[in-house]
């Protein structure tokens, strides 16, 4: 099966005023395509550095990252990132912001239908004209997703994309993207801090140790959606993850 | 606060808004004052020409004030300007006075109003001649300097090779005041006209460069992530990204530039340039035409003033996203 990513020995230096900070060290790990993984480690530990590099925008210090087979050597509108802000371009409205992608690629045809498709899709019809200073934090990571989704991406990079919003916010976007991943079948890369995040929304949770960040282990979660947070299993591997982060000596949150 | 209460106190707003009848009949009477104090009262030396105008035109002055107030227009202009209306023929009394009445001020070096009018009636085509002038080397050094110091900050802030031979040049020769210049270019350049477009470009150049080169290397970086995420291309970054975002600095930029070419330009015009305000503020001196020097300032105030205006114009158009903006 062609896996939709293939992280064989990774091991990344960042440079630092001189001096290399070894954040990744030898890390594997394969993603079946249609996964849901959830990257969980402490913060600061190099996940997100991680996820640059499955991004294109960084190459790494050893190793080799492949996605559907090819090794990845720059960035590619296959692979979208959600960060953590928003980072809406804030001279563009909502509509111009989400249109980025085919805009930079050059597609013209359709681009207005598809715009209009994915702004009922994360349900912000009506707001296409707004500027980005107009929106709630929450309105604003919708816009986010939405322009990464526009561009009907097989891999979903999104870096702890909720962790700035309220909780109730959090919740129900937690639900939607379980909705969009359910019903596109892409693959989705989350990195997150939060234990519940992960095992509310993950098929796989990878647990990482602190920095230089190693794989500790992999943890498979089949239960059904939708899920409850009270779920027994979902509190066992809770506690597990729990006692796996202890160990490393690092309070998970 | 209830909601009654809150709209009982909107209410008193609307009502407690100050009438602005009364000072529109203070603004018809005090043009009216202004142009008896002309007319009737005596020069002190009888020299003067033009206060019967002066008077006259006061008058019709205040007629839409008067109209406004005695018919009860509900005119937004004329209500804005009513205190000023009302302020500015007292300033004017005042000036009268000190000069043609009283003379406070010694006569040849300070001119009454009605000797400004009697030089936009009899000089205007040696006025809007240098007026035109003007205004044709300023917006051609202008808009060269604008140009290429909105080039050159783009190449310093996006490509580091440009960077590292540009940047030295303009740390060395950016903080020369652009009038040092003047002899060489007057000496360098085939005509004065060609000397003075280069000194104005050069000094919009410098402040337009520097602040977009700040624009641009302080873009987001994750901005550049996120485009080139989504298959952007060096040029797109640079046209799509870069230039916007760095676009408030531009405008900062602009605005030094524009100021800076105002001191160019009139500098230039006096020491070299056989034509334009600057000249003529000069030529009037020379003569001892102080009333010409006077009106030729004013023209200078009201010109710049207004492309101070046209470029916060342009700016509010090209910056309407922005929160925040200062209203010119």
């Amino acid at each position: 099966m062609v896996m939709a990513l293939d992280i064989a020995h990774v091991s990344h230096r960042l440079d630092l005023a001189g001096s290399p900070l070894p954040v990744l060290n030898d890390v594997s790990l394969t993603v079946a395509p249609g996964d849901f993984i959830a990257l969980l480690g402490p913060s600061g530990c190099g996940k997100s550095t991680l996820l640059r590099l499955v991004a294109g925008l960084d190459r790494p210090s050893a190793g080799r990252i492949l996605a559907d087979d090819a090794e990845i050597t720059g960035p590619d509108p296959h692979r979208v990132v959600v960060f953590q802000d928003p980072t809406l371009f804030p001279w563009r409205t909502v509509a111009q912001n989400i249109a980025l992608g085919p805009e930079a690629r050059g597609e013209k045809a359709g681009r207005r239908e598809a715009v209009a498709k994915v702004v009922k899709l994360v349900g912000l019809t009506g707001f296409e004209d707004a500027l980005p200073h107009q929106l709630s934090g929450g309105m604003a990571q919708r816009v986010a997703l939405a322009r990464a989704l526009i561009n009907s991406p097989r891999l979903l990079i999104l870096d702890e994309p909720f962790s700035k919003l309220d909780s109730l916010t959090r919740l129900s976007m937690q639900g939607e993207l379980l909705g969009l991943w359910r019903e596109a079948g892409f693959t989705t890369l989350l990195v997150t801090h939060d234990v519940e995040e992960a095992l509310v929304l993950a098929t796989k949770i990878v647990v990482l140790s602190a920095r230089p960040a190693q794989i500790l282990t992999v943890i498979d979660n089949d239960r059904p959606y939708p899920r409850h947070r009270d779920d027994s299993k979902l509190v066992a591997l809770r506690q597990r993850i729990l006692t796996l982060l202890g160990i490393t000596g690092v309070a998970a949150k | 606060m209830d909601g009654t209460g809150f709209a009982s106190r909107t209410e008193e707003q609307a009502h407690s808004r100050p009438p602005r009848g009364p000072v529109l009949a203070a603004a018809a009477l005090s043009w009216a004052a202004f142009a008896a104090l002309v007319r009737f009262w005596p020069d002190l030396d009888d020299s003067v020409a033009y206060g019967n105008l002066l008077a006259l035109a006061s008058l019709a002055i205040a007629l839409p004030p008067a109209a406004g107030f005695l018919f009860a227009w509900r005119l937004p202009a004329l209500r804005r300007l009513g205190p000023w209306l009302v302020a500015l023929p007292i300033g004017l009394g005042v000036w009268e006075l000190a000069t043609a009445k009283l003379m406070w001020l010694p006569r040849p070096f300070f001119a009454p109003p009605q000797a400004l009018l009697e030089v936009y009636i009899e000089d205007w085509p040696k006025l809007l001649d240098s007026l035109v002038h003007s205004l044709e080397l300023l917006g051609c050094g202008y808009a060269l300097g604008a140009a290429s110091g909105f080039v050159t900050g783009v190449a310093i802030g996006w490509s580091r090779a440009v960077g590292y031979w540009v940047h030295p040049v303009i740390r060395l020769i950016g903080p020369l005041p652009p009038v040092a210049w003047l002899p060489l270019m007057f000496f360098v350049m085939p005509s004065s006209w060609a000397a003075a477009v280069c000194l104005i470009a050069l000094a919009s150049s410098f402040p337009v460069a520097i602040l977009t080169w700040s624009g641009v290397s302080s873009v987001d970086r994750s901005y550049y992530d996120i485009a080139r995420t989504l298959g952007a291309n060096q040029r797109f970054l640079v046209l799509k990204v870069a230039i916007p975002a760095a676009l408030p600095h531009v405008f900062v930029g602009l605005f030094m530039g524009l100021s800076s070419s105002f001191i160019v330009l009139i500098v230039a015009e006096m020491m070299g340039v056989k034509s334009g305000l600057g000249w003529y503020l000069q030529w009037s001196q020379g003569w001892g035409a102080y009333a010409n020097m006077y009106a030729a300032l004013l023209v200078m105030a009201l010109v710049f003033s207004g492309l101070i205006t046209l470029l916060f114009r342009l700016r509010g158009r090209f910056l309407a996203w922005q929160k925040g903006l200062v209203e010119w």
